[in-house]
């Protein structure tokens, strides 16, 4: 199913009863919603368990939304309310890229990449597997920029920051990137002049 | 901050959008001058590029939207928060609680003894005068708690009949 209504004339029609037009907008933000609790569980069982979760309470809350934002922005505020509630409760370690762990992480894929020196590393999968290893909130802020089509103000609403702190971040986050690809390259030019 | 994060700062405002018209049209005189600068903008060109052309989402599995409507089906959209909230009741607490705090700031106040002949101290004012038995007795203590339990539980009443009611709807 596909259909060309706004976001808004969805869920007008699914609070007047048309329940089975949710699964178009589930189909709308599906990917974006997983891609983000990805990011925060690292697990794709348990991002799955969690972005089901949040299309649910999305739609049990649904009366609430009012239209004067976005609904994208909306549901990404459920998602990141939702993704740090799940690693609360799962006192999972949020790794940053300043800490120890994250060069371990790099170096551990440092050395898968080593066994598969014949597959050339392609941008596509250099930018993808840098972001990885930021830690989640710079990946998520990262994502809603790039992915998401969010301006900065709406990425301050979702993450409930001021504006000036989201595009610090924003810039912070770009340059940890910038600074992983780079790590990624040298050693990629390293395991090919060994 | 140093000279090179402020070159990149003020250039990620330049790519995004972010500077305003004047800073704009230095940047852009700066980035056809100066090499430093040049050859900033371009690598952080190439990286904003990257991000939005490769940057890649998951896809969640095949049965997701289905597993998502499954899971709706049992589930009612709730009435919307301002339908059931009263701002009369909240404003009416708001009043409330402003007037305690006001009753008490001037009690407290009319209780001091400014005139007091400490010279040691730097304020003139003895707050040991306020004689604050009055309202912390064991009279008024145990009457605010007794109130309090009564409300707690009308509230847990009300919470455990509103679940049983929504049981009942949820079973037929």
């Amino acid at each position: 199913m596909s259909i060309s209504a706004t976001d808004n004339e969805i869920i007008n029609r699914i609070l007047r009863g048309e329940k089975q037009l949710y699964a178009e907008l589930v189909e709308r933000y599906q990917n974006f919603v997983f891609t983000i609790t990805l990011r925060y569980t690292k697990q794709r069982e348990d991002a799955e368990e969690v972005a089901q979760d949040i299309f649910v309470k999305a739609y049990r809350s649904l009366a609430d939304f009012r239209g004067d934002s976005k609904f994208s922005t909306w549901l990404y505020t459920i998602v990141t309310t939702s993704c740090i509630t799940f690693l609360r409760k799962k006192k999972l370690e949020t790794s940053s890229l300043d800490n120890e762990r994250v060069f371990e992480l790099a170096d551990n894929q440092d050395s898968g990449m080593r066994a598969n020196q014949v597959e050339q590393k392609s941008k596509f999968a250099m930018v993808n597997e840098a972001i990885k290893m930021l830690s989640p909130d710079d990946a998520t802020i990262i994502t809603l920029f790039y992915k998401g089509e969010q301006s900065l103000e709406e990425i301050s609403h979702v993450l409930k920051l001021e504006s000036n702190t989201v595009k610090v971040r924003l810039h912070r986050a770009r340059q940890r990137l910038k600074e992983k690809m780079e790590l990624s390259f040298v050693q990629e030019v390293k395991d090919l002049m060994d | 901050m140093n000279k090179h994060q402020n070159i990149e700062e003020r250039l990620w405002d330049y790519i995004d959008g972010n500077s305003n018209e004047a800073e704009m049209s230095f940047i852009k005189q700066l980035i056809q001058s100066n090499d430093e600068w040049k050859l900033k903008y371009a690598e952080l060109l190439e990286v904003h590029q990257m991000m939005h052309i490769h940057i890649e989402l998951d896809e969640p599995s095949m049965r997701f939207r289905q597993n998502v409507m499954e899971a709706i089906a049992v589930n009612l959209i709730a009435p919307a928060t301002k339908s059931y909230i009263n701002k009369k009741i909240i404003w009416g607490i708001g009043f409330f609680f402003i007037t305690m705090i006001l009753g008490l700031i001037i009690y407290g106040f009319s209780q001091i003894n400014w005139e007091t002949t400490n010279t040691n101290s730097r304020f003139k004012v003895d707050f040991n005068k306020v004689d604050w038995s009055l309202f912390f007795n064991n009279t008024y203590t145990n009457l605010f708690l007794m109130i309090n339990v009564v409300l707690g539980l009308m509230l847990l009443d009300m919470y455990l009949s509103k679940k049983k009611v929504e049981k009942t709807q949820d079973l037929s």
